[in-house]
């Protein structure tokens, strides 16, 4: 297959994604919880026939109009950037990953994009009744569209439901079911939307203490004060619970992600998990990779091994177990995996070079094999791992791996904290004495962003190198096009949304500024 | 045997629903051919904000319209999405870029602080609008033309040309195509606006110019339809071995039923549409022109992909021109997909109740400086 990968073509490639990604996801989880956040407030509205309900609920609805925008832009990159930049993988896979992505278009985009405009321009001209169907036909769409395309993810970080297929050279669905209802899948989309749902009632508490702070529109502000903590309280408390959940699939699905994310490198039972902690380079080297100590370690016995196992005295592997092997506990050593993968490869292309040559023979007893459980469970199942040189290529940045992720769960528990004390002081009512807590919510939205751009950096960067886990490496899947046009589209990419972040923030800050609108006609 | 009549008929079938999103995609980008009158047509402010608002209603239409096409593609010809997008790198990467920038034109050209100015934003409108239909018109006629790869036993796809799909801009049929489509959609622009705006003055102008572009639109097309029809096809034996056949396409126009009634019935009722808004003064026009549209584009993709016919071909090398056989996903995913797009027709009913529901009033100056969400 592709003997001579251009490191530089797949790292630009590789940068082109992330940073297309990066922006679209900080626009993304803000339509999330934003648009339930604007159906709550429409509800009680259409309820009460209270105005000031209306109003509140207009004067955040402009503000999610000027997120939306952006976020549209930069999300129709990424679909098309699987096909100009990971054309391998595009057809490689394209018989399941297109799937979702076709149906996120159907099923949830019009939507979407549908009731928008209804929601948008449809205040003086539909019923109050279909307004607030518009409005929650929003949220749901939104949130459905994420469902689909975090399905598509899902299914590259534990491809399942389906069989390869020699004479197209590909993976081929057979369960579509499978696809849908994989573990992964699950973790993700619950713990995906409700981490947005949280950041946008950090955006909600944040935004409403700063009117607290300039002693403005008071009565706005504490009613979304309400809204936004009730739901973000729920929501960080689901944040966390999924959170979890989420780690204990990986540790089966990804183990090396889940000892990188942990920096485990030695395997071993009563793990305790580790709260707190700093790397410091051991000296000792795996390959070209660094092993890393962890210094100041504050850690809860036992934890890690409850997590992956259930029991306190359970077995969590390692790196280097992972790497290395370890028979005592059935791990197969990586260059195991290769050997074995590489014999797959080879069984591939003499089936391929048997058909050119139309040997019917050799064709069908080579085919037989790729519907033998043997081969497929012991051999092709390591397909992916044939393309490495080095076993230590398996192993991926345990820092960003290791401290994104303490950052992300170090700010769920304050986010939590953050809600909890909103709705006290609410009831109170006090929350406009106390203004270090005002402070703290504006400065807490920030955060926010940070925790769910580091979310995204655990998963992405701790699967590396795989663009499909265990199948196919980043490198294999990029498109065969020059680097410096990839290097263009990225700094064309990087100019573009830079600006047009500037523009939002800079419309956002001063539509926050003028405020709600004075009168509803 | 079943097997491959069923995977063959799934095949059409999808081929059939890209089409018809093609063909809604091209109806739709009339927002796109009124954005292409952003500095012309109006007269003043005002009128530019009435246009402007009475486009941005629908924009986000054809935007989810254009990703669903990508991604109905994706699901069902994996391999053209491999192959074209990887390979004609420089035109999908145009044509995306023309589209970010209207995602944030209309949302943000008349919010204050927006930085850098209502005329940038405007001048986006602008691009989108004219650039868009045109290089997305000449994409789809490299499904005649062809095109500059090959592909190997692993079907990863090599281009010939370091051009990245910008060479398809030299070749004049191509270039036919996308201006039929820039001026077609010109065209419905037109008529939209005139549809959905209540000012007398604008009606006028309005009027004038349809007039200007309605004959380059005719001239185009019918220049590419000709030399297609007349020319050599890309056919695709059963056996998969591509050759050059001359009138391929004609021959694919004639012997289908469906293709030939969509064209023909298509082409008349764009013409109608054209003699009501010329002639009739009528506002009701851009209906006549949508249902004539829709049904036309089809017909096109039909001959691009129908009958033996390689969709997507390439010059360089005949064999390794993609064909619906070829390229397609497997018969089980295009048999989940085809369940899946049974909801089509509900998607069109819902849009169409909403659409209704926003478009009841026409748009005047009173209701601009009313104090609703505007553009
Ligand atoms: C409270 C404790 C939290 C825990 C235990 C937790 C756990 C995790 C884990 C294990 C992953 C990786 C999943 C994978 O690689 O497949 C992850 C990903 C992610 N996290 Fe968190 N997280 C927490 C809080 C948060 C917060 C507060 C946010 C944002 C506001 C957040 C946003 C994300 C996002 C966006 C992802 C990527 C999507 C995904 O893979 O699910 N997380 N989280």
């Amino acid at each position: 297959m592709i003997e001579n990968f251009d490191l530089s073509l797949v790292n630009w490639s590789r940068a082109q994604f992330a940073l297309t990604a990066m922006y679209h996801w900080l626009f993304v989880p803000l339509t999330l919880g934003l648009s339930f956040i604007l159906a709550f407030m429409e509800t009680i509205y259409v309820r009460t026939g209270d105005e000031i309900w209306k109003r509140i609920t207009k004067f955040w609805m402009t503000l999610f109009g000027i997120n939306f925008a952006i976020g549209v832009a930069t999300g129709i990159i990424l679909e098309f950037e699987f096909g100009t930049n990971w054309s391998n993988y595009s057809w490689f896979v394209g018989d399941i990953f297109g799937a979702p992505l076709a149906i996120e278009g159907i099923l949830a985009f019009f939507l979407e994009s549908t009731f928008i405009a209804v929601m948008f321009f449809g205040w003086n001209k539909v019923s109050k009744k279909f307004h607030l169907a518009s409005t929650w036909l929003v949220a749901i769409g939104a949130n459905l569209s994420a469902l689909w395309i975090l399905i598509a993810n899902a299914w590259m970080e534990n491809p399942v439901g389906m069989a390869f297929n020699p004479d197209t050279a590909r993976n081929e669905m057979n369960s579509f079911r499978e696809v849908v209802f994989n573990p992964v899948a699950i973790d993700k989309f619950t713990h995906t939307v409700t981490s947005g749902f949280v950041l946008a009632s950090v955006f909600v508490v944040g935004i409403s203490a700063w009117f607290l702070i300039r002693r403005r529109e008071q009565m706005l502000a504490i009613k979304s004060i309400l809204i936004a903590g009730i739901f973000g309280l729920v929501s960080s408390l689901l944040v966390a619970f999924t959170g979890d959940t989420s780690a204990r699939t990986l540790a089966k699905v990804q183990p090396v992600k889940f000892a990188a994310m942990e920096a485990l490198y030695e395997g071993r039972t009563d793990a305790g998990l580790t709260v707190i902690g700093a790397l410091d380079d051991s000296g000792e080297r795996i390959g070209e990779k660094k092993v890393h100590d962890v210094r100041l370690k504050i850690e809860i016995p036992k934890l890690l091994s409850i997590m992956t196992t259930g029991k306190g005295s359970g077995y969590v592997p390692g790196i280097k177990d992972l790497v290395n092997g370890n028979p005592e506990r059935g791990i197969l050593s990586v260059q195991e995996m290769m050997n074995r993968g590489t014999y797959a490869r080879q069984v591939l292309t003499d089936y391929k070079m048997a058909k050119e040559l139309g040997d019917t023979e050799s064709m069908t007893s080579l085919a037989a094999m790729f519907e033998d459980p043997d081969f497929v469970d012991n051999y092709f199942r390591y397909f992916g791992y044939s393309y490495f040189e080095h076993p230590w290529q398996v192993i991926p940045s345990v820092p960003v791996t290791f401290y994104s992720f303490r950052i992300m769960v170090g700010l769920g528990f304050f986010f939590i904290l953050l809600f909890a004390l909103a709705l006290w002081f609410y009831r109170r009512q006090s929350l406009e004495r106390n203004r270090w807590f005002l402070w703290l919510a504006l400065l807490s939205i920030p955060l926010a962003y940070l925790a769910s751009e580091l979310g995204w950096v655990v998963t992405e960067m701790g699967r590396q190198p795989w663009i499909i886990q265990n199948l196919m490496p980043v490198n294999v899947a990029v498109s065969n096009i020059s680097t410096g046009a990839v290097q263009t589209t990225f700094w064309l990419f990087a100019v573009l949304f830079t600006a047009l972040l500037i523009a939002e923030v800079s419309i956002m800050v001063r539509q926050i500024k003028t405020g709600p609108k004075q009168k509803e006609e | 045997m079943t097997y491959m009549i069923t995977h063959a008929f799934l095949q059409s079938y999808w081929w059939l629903i890209i089409s018809l999103l093609a063909g809604l995609l091209v109806f739709l980008m009339f927002v796109q051919g009124g954005q292409s009158f952003i500095f012309s047509l109006p007269r003043n402010d005002m009128q530019r904000k009435m246009m402007v608002n009475a486009l941005g209603r629908k924009w986000e239409f054809t935007f989810t319209t254009l990703v669903t096409f990508g991604g109905a593609f994706f699901a069902s010809f994996p391999l053209f999405y491999a192959t074209s997008f990887g390979g004609a790198y420089w035109v999908w990467m145009a044509i995306l870029f023309s589209f970010i920038i209207q995602a944030v034109a209309y949302e943000y050209r008349s919010k204050p602080s927006n930085v850098y100015g209502t005329s940038l934003f405007d001048t986006f409108l602008f691009i989108n609008g004219s650039v868009g239909p045109f290089l997305i018109g000449v994409a789809v006629a490299t499904f005649f033309t062809g095109s500059d790869f090959t592909l190997d036993l692993f079907c990863r796809v090599t281009w010939g040309s370091g051009w990245h799909g910008l060479e398809a801009l030299v070749n004049p049929v191509n270039l036919l195509l996308g201006f039929a489509v820039l001026f077609l959609v010109r065209v419905l622009g037109l008529m939209y606006l005139s549809n959905t705006i209540d000012d007398a003055e604008m009606a006028v102008s309005i009027r004038k110019t349809l007039a200007r572009n309605a004959v380059p639109f005719l001239i185009f097309f019918l220049a590419f339809v000709a030399v297609i029809l007349t020319g050599k096809g890309f056919m695709s034996s059963p056996a998969g071995e591509v050759t050059m056949v001359k009138y391929h396409y004609l021959h694919n126009l004639v012997t289908n039923p469906l293709t030939l009634i969509f064209f023909t019935g298509g082409v008349v009722l764009v013409l109608v549409s054209l003699w009501l808004a010329l002639f009739k003064n009528s506002d009701k026009a851009i209906w006549y022109a949508g249902f004539g549209t829709v049904p036309v584009v089809m017909a096109l993709f039909f001959m691009a992909g129908y009958g033996d016919t390689a969709f997507y071909p390439s010059t360089a090398d005949l064999q390794s021109s993609l064909t619906l056989e070829n390229s397609s996903s497997s018969l089980f995913t295009l048999r989940t997909m085809m369940y899946v797009s049974f909801i089509i027709p509900f998607v069109v009913a819902y849009i169409w109740y909403a659409w209704r529901s926003i478009n009841r009033k026409r748009i005047n100056s009173e209701e601009m400086n009313g104090d609703d969400h505007m553009y």
